[in-house]
């Protein structure tokens, strides 16, 4: 028997959790499985609480499980204790919902500041300085505070400091109505509005036990390859321009903005804020909108291979980025790190091919995975996924047949929703241009939300950035950490 | 590079005129004229991100495109609140960042004007009643100008951002 089935074996499963199974385990079973995690032999997709329980969702291959503990006092075995890539979820469950890990090696607070100075580890040497920046930055971004130790030019360690967005999204999702809920998971973290709010959808959609109509899965599968070119632009342009390179940002930004108008042409709105909802989408693309994907398209065809080759051939520009911050594959099979930071060392995960919604599950593409780890695989394997959302845009259109894009009401109450719904629990693992966006929610009696915990593919990106440093020099701090572009405030809350 | 460069010299610039706003002109115009004297044709600002989303930074990123240009305008971002006329904030404010928000306001230099910018910093968008929220910008410091939209557009921006100054129309 392999681990997931046993782990689920040695537990009580939970009734009504779709589409992958929960399990009630035991002390023992919990502790095994953070052992699994720390030997490889499960990845960490989450660890959230609530109320008297700790949930743990894990990956092996191509299966998922969830199984949670019952702590009555918030008391549970850490699972940082044995696993570091939990350290920051349970330091995040101590703050959020008093819970107690036991064992955990670092109980600092990490995502409420309360009044009280922060402790960071202190590092000792000789001749070493320390650089403290934020959490106001320069340049225009979120807010966060890194604590830099350099031995003159080199930096020897760097400690990040979160949580100054935390907005309190758990708790406002906690008791709100799906559709509520599903406007808030829209602005968690706005260049992901469309992974969020898709993630947010489908764990609605698999707690009530409806499948949307095929045209609102080809349209959100349409907005969510969109986002992921706007941002894939922006970033691309940005790590040149934090390398000095600036005309890789004004050209990249051009392309990016043809991205959002071609959304406002499409949909109605330069992010599709609030397009997708549970059910389906709130619209169906505006009559214009073919003729502008077409006219996009044939625009990042006429552009995009001129930027790709100008970086190719700018060695100035590639003396920057290669070797910078290098992650090593165990890193980010440790991590269970995903997106671009992870495929970009060496990790073959992206939620569309890994764990296939529609539209992916009827689409032909390809997932580039890079060895190099460094800035410049970083900036390759975003080249790379362009031209697969090129192909997927292409592919969906040609998908798109006539029908519905949202269910109606009767369809919900069929699948029951509403009276039927209390209690049912879903999950969905989407693939945004970040990385994979987990949310897990339960209905309440009243068809409410009960609770509902997000999680961020910066949780698994955020430490390794910190290590990534280490050894490379301040001034090309900016770069790797634009090649990451790690969320602070999908991460913060 | 070349070609790209090129291009660029041969090609009308991408650059586009920007539509009057009469109600964000009115804001602008409730300024008291000495104001709006001291401010005259060029701003200097900069950009706080007190808890949002980041929708806003994306579009606010945006007016330094091409197609935006807001230097045009005599407006540029400057990295310090030290070196600025103008502060841009975002978000609703968190308790994490209120007292960095304040300690930015009092370390730029009089005369200086607020704009809150977005819905959660007029108020509090979908955070309004988050525990982890203080509230709007003003709940913390004076705001001279609001401009909604979740995110505003990067056009309604630069119409807010115009509205400070003297005569936006003469340039």
């Amino acid at each position: 028997m392999s681990d997931l089935p046993r782990l689920l074996a040695s537990g009580e499963p939970v009734p009504h959790h779709a589409p992958w199974p929960r399990a009630v385990v035991g002390a023992d079973a919990w502790e095994e499985a953070a052992r699994w995690l720390a030997e490889g032999r499960l990845t960490l997709l989450g660890l959230w609480g609530e109320a008297a329980w700790a949930h743990m969702a894990v990956l092996a291959g191509g299966d998922v499980a969830v199984v949670s503990i019952a702590c009555p006092d918030g008391r549970y075995p850490s699972v940082g204790r044995v696993h570091s890539p939990a350290i920051r979820l349970e330091r995040a469950m101590r703050d959020l919902y008093g819970m107690e890990p036991v064992g955990l090696p670092d109980t600092r607070p990490w995502l409420v500041h309360g009044a009280a100075p922060y402790d960071f580890l202190p590092v000792t040497g000789d001749d070493l300085h320390e650089i403290a920046v934020g959490p106001v930055h320069a340049g225009i971004i979120e807010p966060g505070h890194f604590r830099f130790t350099c031995d003159g030019e080199t930096v020897v360690r760097l400690e990040a400091r979160l949580g100054y967005t935390h907005k309190g999204v758990e708790a406002l999702l906690a008791g709100a109505s799906i559709a509520d809920g599903a406007k808030i998971a829209g602005r968690i973290s706005g260049d992901s509005t469309v992974a969020y709010a898709l993630a947010f959808a489908r764990a609605a959609e698999a707690a009530a036990g409806v499948d949307v109509p095929a045209r609102a899965g080809c349209l959100r599968g349409l907005m969510a390859e969109m986002e992921r070119l706007a941002n894939h632009f922006g970033d691309i342009g940005a790590i040149c321009n934090d390398a000095g390179f600036a005309i890789m940002l004004s050209q990249f930004a051009l392309l990016r903005e043809a991205a959002l108008r071609t959304n406002v042409a499409v949909f109605g709105h330069r992010l599709c804020q609030d397009i997708v909802c549970p059910g389906g989408v709130a619209a169906d693309l505006l009559p214009a909108g073919l003729a502008a994907i077409g006219a996009f398209l044939a625009e990042v065809d006429g552009r995009f291979p001129r930027l790709v080759s100008l970086y190719d051939r700018t060695a100035s520009l590639q003396d920057r980025t290669v070797g910078t911050g290098r992650v090593p594959r165990e890193w980010v099979m440790q991590f269970g790190t995903g997106g671009p930071n992870g495929r970009a060392s060496g990790r073959e995960f992206d939620a569309r091919a890994s764990l296939p919604y529609a539209p992916y599950d009827r689409m032909r593409f390809a997932v580039p995975v890079l060895a190099g780890g460094d800035v410049d695989a970083r900036v390759w394997l975003r080249i790379r996924e362009v031209g697969e959302s090129v192909s997927l845009i292409r592919q969906i259109i040609a998908a798109l047949e006539p029908g519905p894009v949202r269910l109606a009401d009767d369809d919900w109450k069929a699948g029951g929703w509403q009276a039927g719904a209390a209690g049912r629990e879903g999950m969905a693992l989407v693939e945004g241009f970040r990385g994979d966006v987990l949310v897990w929610l339960r209905i309440g009696a009243d068809g409410r939300i009960s609770r509902c915990h997000v999680r961020d593919p910066s949780w698994f990106q955020w430490p390794l950035l910190e290590a990534a440093i280490h050894g490379n020099i301040v001034a090309d701090f900016p770069l790797c950490n634009k090649s990451f572009n790690c969320s602070y405030s999908g991460h913060d809350l | 590079m070349r070609n790209i460069l090129l291009d660029g010299f041969l090609r009308r610039p991408l650059t586009e005129d920007l539509p009057p706003d009469p109600e964000l002109a009115a804001l602008g115009a409730r300024l008291d004229a000495e104001s709006r004297r001291k401010l005259g044709r060029s701003l200097a600002i900069r950009e706080i991100d007190a808890g949002s989303c980041n929708g806003c930074e994306l579009e606010i990123n945006a007016l330094a495109t091409a197609f935006y240009d807001l230097e045009r305008f005599g407006l540029r971002f400057v990295a310090s609140p030290r070196h600025a006329d103008v502060l841009l904030v975002t978000g609703p404010v968190t308790h994490a960042m209120r007292e960095a928000l304040e300690r930015t306001y009092r370390a730029t230099p009089s005369p200086k004007w607020v704009i809150a910018a977005g819905d959660c910093a007029v108020g509090c968008g979908v955070y309004a009643n988050s525990p982890a929220c203080v509230g709007s910008v003003a709940a913390v410091i004076p705001v001279d100008i609001h401009i909604d939209g979740c995110p505003p557009t990067p056009v309604r921006l630069l119409q807010g951002l115009l509205a400070l100054l003297a005569s936006p129309r003469a340039r």
